[in-house]
């Protein structure tokens, strides 16, 4: 019976080392990219999507993460009217994203709501990486700014949780104006005394980084994150050497000072609860 | 009519004029003044206080070598954190002292170096644009070379945003648009035809306000001419603006970059 159980775990592993990592979550089975543990797909699920052995947190939809921020039931999706735009008129750029939306069942890479938290409500957003690379165009500027508006308007906190690979290139010097719009936007919700949350996940980059990302009054990030304004491939051509391990994770970055504190994701809706209620007015 | 990618070349020629180079043309007793108070003096951006016929402004530019030793002292014009820590303590300081502020882009991006990194990069530039959209003072934008990625826009949200006829303004360069969507980095060529970043396009595509032009075959060949232009089009736009109430210029600088996509 051992024996056969070894089998069983040594086809997994097999097939496992056949599939790339992007296919790791489809099946049964995963393998844990970090420990490389063979875990059960459930069980990842039913612990936030982290490895139960070592820890490691595995990227979330913006469906799931919603989830787990959001009380049941509480999810108000608005900016669904905005869509994907094509200003390059890009060739093939409109196909692609038709054929993602079908595949990935998700409109863009971000979704944002108004939704409680533990009771408290707030707008919240969130993007999704396995949109294009959670890049960043004019569509998910857009929702963005909504999303800071309408916090201003409903005197709420914000939210963001940010996950990128920085700027959507197939849409060139408009997708740049988005990183000046939500900034812009920021600026206004910061004038208003409200409260934003900056929440960085892996992995945060480019014009993502370089706008809201940045720019919490309180920021935090999930554990062993990539986050950074050039990517590290990008730095190593530049400086021709390898960079140390460790370099652009949250905790380098929290070492740096750049970030408020690191949040076990399982902790993550308790705390921004508990931000939230700190800066209630009385 | 010169194509995109012969733009890209004008714009990056070594005898275009650099930022210096208008700066001491357009303006008279220009006062450079150096460091962000915190880590250092980054050459690639400069900056300080000048008169504008007579009149006090802050002028602020990414400055680009000409020859190979000046290039490596101002970093190809790629700033550090600290270079744009330094333009915003300055545009903080002529809010606190009530004076215009002009700056000139050209930059081939932000440095993607180590330092650059532990000190902040995205944080310096996301700032940058948070602090600019709420400036009490009329802030112009001029493209004069190249102004690529965010490395541009950390000092380029602005009430009026302009470019020189032949400047190029852009997501990145068109050799990185082409190595990561054609894959190939040798299609720079097509990249720049394709990407809209030439003068025109982008007032088409209302990211810029207005085109200053150039004299025949490019900057380089007259620059009292062009630099006249220039000063022109600053006093005219800094007129322009002081009719305004503050808080009418902070919300037609809002609706500007709001529009946009």
């Amino acid at each position: 019976m051992v024996i056969d159980k070894v089998k069983k775990v040594n086809k997994v592993e097999e097939r496992v080392k056949n599939e790339k990592a992007s296919d790791m979550l489809i099946g049964k089975w995963v393998k844990c990219d970090n420990c490389k543990e063979i875990l059960y797909k459930d069980d990842v699920h039913k612990n936030y999507s982290i490895c139960p052995n070592c820890g490691k947190h595995f990227r979330l939809s913006a469906r799931r993460r919603i989830k787990q921020i959001a009380d049941e039931e509480s999810f108000q999706e608005i900016g669904t009217e905005i869509h994907t735009k094509d200003p390059l008129k890009f060739d093939g750029y409109l196909k692609k994203v038709e054929a993602l939306k079908e595949k990935t069942k998700i409109e863009e890479a971000v979704k944002c709501g108004i939704c409680k938290i533990n009771g408290e409500e707030a707008v919240l957003a969130v993007m999704d990486g396995n949109f294009m690379m959670g890049s960043m165009g004019s569509c998910v500027g857009e929702r963005i700014t909504l999303a800071i508006e309408t916090s201003i308007e409903k005197r709420l906190p914000l939210i963001i949780f940010c996950v990128s690979g920085g700027a959507r290139m197939q849409e060139g010097i408009i997708s740049l104006m988005q990183m000046a719009k939500t900034s812009a936007a920021l600026a206004k919700h910061n004038e208003e005394g409200l409260l934003y949350i900056s929440v960085l996940t892996d992995p945060t980059t480019g014009g993502v980084t370089a706008s809201f990302a940045s720019l919490g009054d309180i920021i935090l990030a999930e554990p062993d994150a990539l986050i950074g304004f050039a990517g590290p491939r990008v730095i190593e051509q530049t400086i021709k050497q390898k960079l140390p391990e460790g370099f652009q994770k949250s905790e380098f970055l929290l070492e740096h000072g750049f970030i408020d504190k690191i949040v076990d994701r399982r902790d993550m809706k308790n705390v921004l609860a508990e931000l939230i209620k700190l800066h209630k007015k009385i | 009519m010169i194509s995109a990618w012969e733009k890209v070349s004008l714009a990056r020629m070594a005898e275009r004029p650099k930022s210096l180079d208008y700066i001491n043309e357009i303006f008279t007793d220009f006062i450079e003044l150096h460091g962000d108070r915190n880590f250092g003096d980054d050459k690639s951006i400069v900056g300080g206080i000048a008169k504008l016929d007579g009149m006090p402004v802050t002028v602020i530019g990414e400055q680009k070598g000409k020859k190979a030793k000046e290039n490596m002292e101002r970093n190809f014009g790629m700033p550090n954190p600290e270079g744009y820590r330094k333009a915003l303590r300055l545009m903080k300081q002529a809010e606190k002292f009530k004076r215009p502020i002009i700056t000139f882009i050209d930059t081939p991006g932000a440095y993607p170096g180590m330092g650059a990194e532990e000190r902040g990069q995205g944080e310096a530039i996301a700032r940058n644009m948070l602090e600019m959209a709420n400036l009490k003072v009329p802030i112009i934008c001029i493209v004069i070379g190249e102004g690529s990625s965010g490395g541009a826009l950390a000092i380029g949200l602005g009430d009026k945003v302009a470019m020189l006829e032949n400047a190029v303004y852009s997501i990145l360069s068109p050799e990185g648009f082409a190595s990561i969507l054609y894959k190939d980095a040798s299609k720079a060529k097509d990249a720049a035809e394709n990407m809209k970043i030439t003068a025109q396009d982008l007032k088409d595509l209302n990211v810029i306000d207005d085109i200053i032009e150039e004299p025949e075959g490019g900057a380089q060949n007259d620059l009292s001419s062009i630099a006249n232009n220039l000063k022109k089009y600053i006093i005219k736009s800094i007129e322009e603006l002081n009719k305004l109430s503050v808080e009418e210029m902070l919300q037609n600088r809002y609706e500007k970059f709001r529009k946009i996509g």
